[in-house]
């Protein structure tokens, strides 16, 4: 299945003796994670370090008008209670808005609600205490009187005359309004043998990290830096945030990442209660620890995919589809997120529908309003499974009224693989996808057939089985169109050092973050590769501010395309350096010489030369000894962004196999399927359990996860009891195929990998259900498919 | 807020005697106590499984139970198992198979993991995977976990024979 790129002629560096790309190779340091000596940010204690914990508004909207705190502050180990006016001095305000996304509008946000609060959990007081019990105890003193106001919770009506503008400065509700018209929608549909329409409703849902987002931050008044110690995906956009909002420069903030416990986006943004840990640090000039609860993650982590999207697509009877029509709304709370700003999602959706399909006829509007509930913003997949579920939705509810299969329908409509490069109606630009053949390889994999049989004959026995089918594309390796052209300070680039050591080990550093989907690895593997040198001898650093290249992180699938290239690069100058200096020691020429198994040897019979250690002895320790002249350099660093494609398209398609209880309205999951085309594949199973991980994320999503709010804007289920998420118990196996596009953009020729689960699955599983549905007549188009929408779509309550 | 009380109990084999106040649960006793970091808490409400334990040999939610509660107990957390080498081959099964990427639940995994060894010989998928459905884990989608923990059963019973 492995296309060849063809520009590489002869031997790339990925094919080297004893490379390690393409291979499934364990993750370096995993050691330390599974013997409990990580080190995670609520592990971190430092001298003189206070606990801050927020009090935080019970209320979706009101003024606040005193807050009574003198009991709290003689409260036992109290430090100091610190109101929002009063770090107002220290950190100012922001407004979540990017140049690109045109007409966005947000309101200024503080770090502490200075006079109203616009959500339940907003913070109207930070209590710092020398531990976290005390501080919470003093907490319980505090006496904030508020006057409640109207709460603006139902998004459907947020433009409506009659109800109250959340931020009157901003003159009404509506965030952000998108609106796209490509080719000849009204004319195609009038033209369509049939019309099918239907209304997608998501569910709000949240990231549940398992371990809670948490913050130390440490500003030293003796050398005039903070340094911030944080579980994030972005050291350096954190480190540019911060700097910002406290008046001080760049160099003045270091961003120190260790081990993070899951951030799937949840992790990328910068949260008021964050930005005020850093400013009271600076106020009370001492380390200070902020590590939310699971009642706060509940209602302070960003949310997502809260969306209603009205969907029309026509098709004739030969299977054709003539044109796709969606309205999407969606709520965001009461700002638009800092830095990379809530329309985000709601765009991509735009971008997004239609776009595995041939027609060119596509018309969108998208509009994102604002809302008393907690803060929206990009989670995992940011508007694919959105996108996703209504075009996929759509396509099963037309191939279902034509009488036509959900797989031949998708074949005579998917974007020929010959056809590339060619671009989507919302002018997305696609290098190289695979949709026909990761579907034949689908069907393969899951014996499409057989199945259809075994459901027939379960079907007869009452017993109701349903097979969906969901195919999908990715926006991976993200260029600076992302948000670097709206005036974002957020790289889009990376860059990686890699220096030979005295003994000759490699240490690299690189900007790209684990959180464990294994970038280190990843790195290792390719400087392993590209210099020839064994992995244990490669040691990665990251997650630095201080000591690592700048750059973006790693979020929207861009650690392994972005970063992996610049680790090629970096390496790839490294090792012509050391192939100089060895020519010059050994007498020969570079071109006579490779390095093999951490070993110069000779290219003509592999006979080796001189080790690496003994070479780096040489250079550092002996360098008297080398012609006058030569000064070897056995550090060499590169940067790489993508400039051809704004960004590298993936593609992929992915089945669900289940069985509805028609009496229960319980779904069972039997067995989920994906193929998916990430281009070049460094570790298998390192992309396979990033796609496995990302599935069942949208898993959750299908069946279980969303956050319930009442109309009054209060957060009803705010607790991992009443919220349910996918436990083991639940979840089927798993089988992946690959597809393998590189993209030319690169040597590496990687895409990103680790959206591509969470873009399809909710999609396949709602598309499942349906089809499990048919005999009764009933279709859903609303996730979470709990047990009581679809016994309410049988008709049985 | 009562004064502290005085404990005593087995930590991993060391002998531990100290006052904690009277709400202190174990999991913030044996980490911020002990400094045993290793015991994670993910929720403080007993179900997510990440502080998971052992006390006198029986797994146990730490979140759910007050250090004084541990008086006299042997507790066991993932820094003993490690040590001793108990789990050294279901962790080498972890490593093998990638079953776990942030590595935030692993601990309370592990835990509960060979708890289901110890009972269970040979447990089928169904059976792990109703086992450790009390541990969450956010990242990986739980099969590699359930593969590492197959292997180790057969490996396990394999030497045995
Ligand atoms: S922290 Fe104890 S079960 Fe979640
Ligand atoms: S590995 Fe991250 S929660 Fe399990």
């Amino acid at each position: 299945m492995t296309t060849d790129p063809g520009k590489r002629d002869g031997l790339s560096v990925l094919d080297r003796p004893n490379s390690y790309i393409g291979k499934t190779v364990p993750r370096p340091n995993l050691d330390r994670l599974m013997q409990g000596r990580g080190l995670y940010v609520s592990d971190i204690e430092l001298p003189r370090m206070a606990h801050v914990v927020f009090l935080r508004s019970p209320h979706a909207h009101a003024k606040i008008i005193s807050i009574e705190s003198s009991t709290a502050k003689r409260m036992p180990g109290v430090v100091a209670v610190v109101t929002g006016p009063e770090l107002a001095a220290i950190i100012t305000p922001w407004v979540g808005v990017l140049s690109h996304l045109k007409g966005l509008k947000s309101a200024p946000q503080s770090a502490i609600a200075t006079d109203r609060v616009c959500w339940q959990g907003e913070a109207v007081a930070a209590v710092v205490a020398n531990s976290r019990a005390a501080a919470e105890d003093a907490a319980e003193h505090i006496l904030v009187s508020y006057e409640e106001l109207d709460a603006v919770t139902d998004m459907s009506t947020a433009l409506d005359p009659a109800t109250p503008v959340i931020h009157a400065s901003l003159g009404d509700n509506l965030a952000f309004e998108r609106n796209h018209d490509a080719g000849t929608v009204d004319q195609a549909f009038a033209n369509s043998d049939e019309v099918v329409e239907a209304e997608f409703i998501f569910g709000r849902h949240t990231g549940v990290t398992l371990e809670p987002r948490s913050v130390v931050a440490d500003w030293n008044p003796a050398e005039a830096r903070l340094t911030i110690y944080q579980g994030t995906q972005a050291p350096h956009m954190v480190q540019n945030i911060a700097a910002l909002h406290l008046g001080l420069k760049e160099s003045q903030v270091r961003v120190v990442c260790k081990d993070v416990g899951g951030s799937f986006g949840i992790k990328v943004h910068i949260y008021a209660d964050e930005m005020a840990t850093y400013a009271l640090s600076k106020l009370l000039r001492r380390p200070v620890k902020f590590v939310a609860d699971r009642v706060e993650s509940f209602n302070t982590d960003i949310h997502a995919r809260d969306h209603r999207c009205k969907g029309k697509i026509g098709v004739n009877r030969d299977g054709t589809i003539t044109a796709f029509e969606i309205d999407d709304l969606t709520g965001i709370g009461p700002y638009s997120m800092y830095p990379r700003t809530s329309a985000i999602e709601a765009n991509q959706v735009v971008n997004l529908v239609g776009g595995p399909y041939v027609t060119k006829n596509y018309r969108a509007r998208a509009r994102v309003v604002f809302q008393n509930k907690n803060v929206m913003c990009q989670y995992r997949a940011v508007g694919h499974p959105i996108a996703c579920s209504v075009t996929e939705g759509l396509v099963d509810l037309a191939a279902m009224k034509i009488g036509m299969d959900p797989v031949e329908i998708r074949r005579r409509n998917l974007i020929a693989d010959d056809a590339y490069p060619c671009a989507s109606p919302s002018g997305l630009r696609f290098e190289q996808l695979s949709h026909h053949a990761a579907l034949a390889k689908l069907i393969n994999m899951m014996d499409y057939d057989a199945l259809r049989a075994k459901q027939a004959v379960l079907r007869a026995k009452n017993i109701h089985c349903g097979i969906g089918i969901a195919s999908f594309i990715e926006v991976t390796n993200p260029s600076a169109a992302f948000y670097g052209v709206g005036g974002a300070k957020i790289s889009s680039q990376d860059g990686v050092t890699v220096r030979l050591d005295a003994q000759g080990s490699v240490i690299c550093q690189t900007s790209i973050t684990e959180q464990g989907q294994g970038s280190e690895s990843l790195t290792a593997q390719i400087v392993g590769s590209v210099l020839g040198v064994s992995m244990d001898r490669v040691r990665v650093i990251l997650g630095d501010t201080d000591n690592t290249p700048y750059g973006g992180g790693t979020w929207a699938s861009r650690g392994a395309g972005i970063g992996g290239e610049a680790a090629l690069q970096a390496t790839k100058v490294l090792r012509k350096n050391i192939l100089d200096v060895a020519a010059t020691i050994l007498q020969s020429t570079p071109g006579e010489l490779d390095i093999v198994g951490n070993s110069i040897v000779n290219t003509s019979d592999g006979a080796p030369r001189i080790e690496l250690n003994e070479l780096a002895r040489i250079v550092y320790f002996r360098p008297d000894t080398l012609p006058p002249g030569i000064q070897p350099e056995l550090m060499a660093t590169r940067h790489f962004v993508p400039r051809e494609y704004p960004f590298a398209f993936t593609n992929g398609v992915q089945a669900s196999w289940l069985e509805v209880d028609t009496d229960t309205g319980f779904v069972k999951l039997l067995k989920h399927w994906v193929v998916e085309d990430c281009g070049t594949i460094i570790n298998p199973q390192l992309v396979d359990e990033q796609i496995r991980g990302g599935v069942v994320q949208g898993l959750g999503a299908a069946l279980f996860e969303k956050c319930v709010y009442d109309e009054r804007g209060q957060l009803t289920n705010a607790n991992m009891a009443d919220y349910l998420v996918p436990m083991s118990g639940e979840m089927p196996d798993i089988d992946i195929g690959h597809v393998v596009s590189p993209t030319l953009e690169t040597e590496l020729g990687a895409k990103g990998a680790g959206e591509a689960g969470t873009a399809g699955a909710a999609a396949a599983v709602a598309n499942a259900v349906n089809d499990a549905l048919q005999p009764f007549g009933a279709t859903i188009t609303e996730i979470p498919l709990t047990p009581q929408i679809i016994l309410t779509a049988l008709g049985r309550i | 807020m009562t004064a502290p009380i005085s404990i005593s109990l087995e930590v991993n084999g060391e002998r531990v005697d100290t006052y904690v106040l009277p709400r202190t649960n174990l999991a913030d006793f044996v980490r911020e106590h002990l400094k045993l970091t290793g015991t994670h808490v993910g929720c403080e409400h007993g179900v997510c499984g990440a502080c998971t334990v052992r006390v006198n040999g029986d797994i146990v939610r730490a979140c759910l139970m007050l250090a004084v509660q541990a008086n006299n107990a042997s507790v066991e957390t993932i820094e003993g198992l490690s040590d001793s080498g108990e789990i050294a081959d279901l962790q080498a099964a972890f490593r093998d198979r990638n079953a776990l990427q942030c590595g935030f639940c692993t601990p309370g995994m592990l835990m509960a993991a060979q708890d289901l060894l110890k009972q269970s010989a040979e447990p089928d998928r169904e059976k792990i995977r109703e086992h450790l459905s009390g541990n969450y884990c956010r990242c990986t989608g739980y099969q590699a976990i359930v593969d590492a923990v197959a292997s180790t059963a057969r490996a396990r019973v394999g030497r045995a024979s």
